[in-house]
């Protein structure tokens, strides 16, 4: 990226653990920039970090196993609509800063400048 | 059967006749002793600090100092409030101040039970056996297979098919005759949760499903007790302390239960066990030795009950004027602990919020009720959805391994290829490194993985989609593509959805081609074809 739009842009960590890596090249942890500004102007925040990743960085089709609500994710027109919410899909915790994201504002959360944004899915086995 | 295939069962039944035995045995000596331990405290007018028979809160204090003294005939005789052998089995962790002798004493009178016997059960129970827990209750409805041995360090190769809780109580009690031992020979059921925990101060989750997993947490916030709560899958593993401290439901300074955490279940199809998914044994191991230190912990603060907080500091979160609670006796806040064998660094500790106001479990509006808990009219199991085995496909659509082995050997043609009867094409989808254990001849590799991430035109139009087919799909079509299809898998499963996704894809070449699975997978051709076949 030019110099000019390193203002425009956020750098995140982004990490997946308990399987969800496997969604995402398999590959536990993603650095990336994301808009500051969503589509309407507003700060960026989680549910536009989960929309981005459904939309940039998941290859895989299987778009129900990381997020509840799949229109999010493959239906451009929504992607248009930020006042969607994002739910987490069941069993999959979302951590900001290694915090539960309950804890900070869920899907309202503004993304801050080198946030790590931790995607966990449960583990059953024993 | 072979004589050695004689003298192999003619040995394991002799074995197993002696562990049944040696069984007897230690029980009789452990009676023997405790009986001993009575009599002679009898005699000396010792107060017994027998097993459990005293709260920890109601130590006489000069027992806690050690000080008492107690006229025996002329002598003065110094009675201490440990028998003399628990000096030197506990002394390294007796003299550590986070235990100490309160400490020690706590872990004598208390309580815990493990619900599972498995990967992260035998480690905990080992440990928590070996720190002097006065009693340990264990409850599982399975049997040693070899496959469990490499994880679960209570069993061994000679008590393969015996009942896991009496393996591992053979185990412990070898390790520690002096903890009591309590088999539970079941899978736990809602209908006799409460009654069994009832009898506990701490509950250990050990099990490998979701529906336990609730089931365990309800019981718990039901029962007032402390949760323990680990899982492991290859190479992670999750902790979380539960409940603790352990209020009744509707009260806000208790600790979260699971539900709290996660109120939903995962979506059946997401659970991966470790069947399938593969376990690293020191992986389970480290967060069953993990449970175990919590429990530890939990214990040797002593466990905060209900009567510990007045109304006072319910109210404000404040500890109350007259009873300060020791600050050292305060819960951690709830956190889960993330383990993960192959990144730096491998463990993170991430902050969970605390109970939930609405949680069906712990709030004020709770609906998982005692009643409903013992009647059984809540089905964990349909809650958490089973999963319905895999009927993808019609018959015409499959075979058997007899008929794929007749294939093979050219006695009958493969479909629709009269003219070359071997000619097919056989794929195996298990993934690469399952594949690298064993395969059939002849066979090639494509991961159901990669088959399940390549998008099928979403929405049925074969042709004009992605411009950049994936590799897998174009090689199938390139080859030979009048060739019929196997498809083969470790169980049966992944090949019918292999298959359905290979007609999506359009390999079919509009039904020209045909693509079928075998039935029951590699498993089967190992029963029933070929015997010498790896099972794993
Ligand atoms: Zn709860």
């Amino acid at each position: 990226m030019s110099a000019a739009s390193t203002e425009d842009v956020v750098p995140i960590t982004v990490e997946f653990s308990g399987g969800l890596e496997m969604l995402f090249s398999n590959e536990r942890k993603h650095k990336l920039s994301i808009a500051a500004k969503d589509e309407s102007g507003l700060n960026s925040n989680v549910a536009f970090l989960v929309r981005y990743l459904c939309d940039n960085l998941m290859k895989d089709p299987r778009k129900d196993l990381f997020v509840l609500d799949g229109t999010v994710c493959v239906v451009p027109e929504h992607v248009l609509s930020p006042a969607l919410t994002i739910q987490r899909r069941p069993g999959i915790l979302v951590l900001i800063n290694d915090a539960d994201w309950e804890l900070e504002g869920e899907d309202k959360y503004e993304i801050q400048k080198g946030d790590n944004i931790l995607f966990v899915s449960t583990l059953h086995g024993g | 059967m072979t004589s050695r295939d004689a003298q192999i069962v003619s040995l394991r039944n002799q074995i197993a006749s002696c562990e049944v035995q040696l069984q007897r045995l230690r029980d009789q000596l452990l009676e023997a002793e405790n009986d001993r331990d009575i009599s002679s405290r009898d005699t000396s007018g010792q107060i017994s600090l027998g097993l459990g028979e005293i709260a920890p809160e109601s130590l006489p204090a000069e027992a806690s100092e050690g000080s008492s003294h107690q006229q025996n005939g002329d002598k003065v005789v110094k009675l201490w409030p440990l028998d003399k052998h628990e000096y030197r089995r506990y002394g390294r962790q007796l003299i550590m101040p986070e235990i100490g002798l309160t400490g020690q004493l706590r872990l004598k009178s208390s309580s815990v039970l493990v619900v599972g016997a498995g990967g992260l059960g035998c480690p905990a129970a080992a440990y928590l056996a070996g720190a002097g827990v006065g009693m340990i209750g264990l409850i599982d409805g399975d049997t040693v297979e070899e496959s469990n041995l490499h994880r679960q360090i209570l069993h061994s190769t000679e008590r393969v098919a015996m009942p896991k809780v009496d393996s591992a109580i053979a185990s412990l009690r070898s390790l520690n005759p002096t903890v009591k031992y309590i088999p539970y020979h079941t899978r736990l059921t809602a209908e006799i949760a409460l009654d069994i925990f009832e009898k506990y101060d701490v509950i250990l989750d050990c099990t490998d499903t979701p529906a336990s997993r609730y089931l365990i947490s309800d019981a718990c916030v039901l029962s007032q007790k402390p949760l323990v709560s680990a899982s492991a899958l290859r190479t992670d593993g999750q902790l979380m302390v539960l409940n603790n401290p352990p209020l009744p439901p509707g009260h806000a300074q208790g600790g979260p239960c699971y539900r709290c955490v996660f109120p939903k279940p995962p979506p059946a199809a997401s659970v991966v066990s470790c069947g399938d998914g593969g376990i690293l044994g020191p992986v389970v191991g480290t967060m069953g030795v993990l449970q175990a230190l919590e429990t530890i912990k939990i214990i040797a603060k002593g466990i905060q009950r209900y009567s510990d907080f007045d109304s006072t500091y319910l109210q404000k979160g404040l500890p109350s004027g007259n009873s300060v609670p020791d600050p050292h006796r305060l819960s951690e806040p709830p956190s889960l602990l993330l383990f993960s064998a192959f990144s730096n660094p491998p463990f993170r500790s991430i902050r969970l919020r605390t109970r939930k106001a609405k949680c069906s479990a712990c709030s004020a509006q709770t609906t998982v009720t005692r009643e409903a808990l013992k009647s059984g009219s809540l089905d964990y199991v349909q809650f958490c959805g089973a999963v319905s085995p895999v009927d993808a496909l019609a018959a015409t659509e499959r075979v058997s391994v007899e008929e794929y082995s007749r294939i093979r050997d050219g006695s009958i043609p493969a479909e629709d290829t009269k003219t070359m009867p071997t000619e097919h094409i056989l794929v195996d989808v298990r993934e690469k490194v399952q594949f690298e254990l064993c395969n059939l001849d002849g066979s090639m590799n494509i991961p159901y993985s990669i088959v399940a991430r390549s998008s099928s035109s979403e929405s049925g139009k074969p042709s004009s989609q992605a411009p950049s087919e994936d590799d897998w799909v174009a090689q199938l079509r390139t080859l030979a593509n009048d060739k019929p299809i196997y498809v083969v898998c470790r169980l049966g499963n992944d090949s019918q959805l292999a298959v359905r996704k290979m007609k999506e894809m359009g390999l079919d070449s509009g039904g020209t081609r045909w693509i079928g699975d075998i039935r029951n997978g590699l498993r089967a051709w190992m029963k029933r074809i070929d015997p010498d076949f790896p099972e794993y």
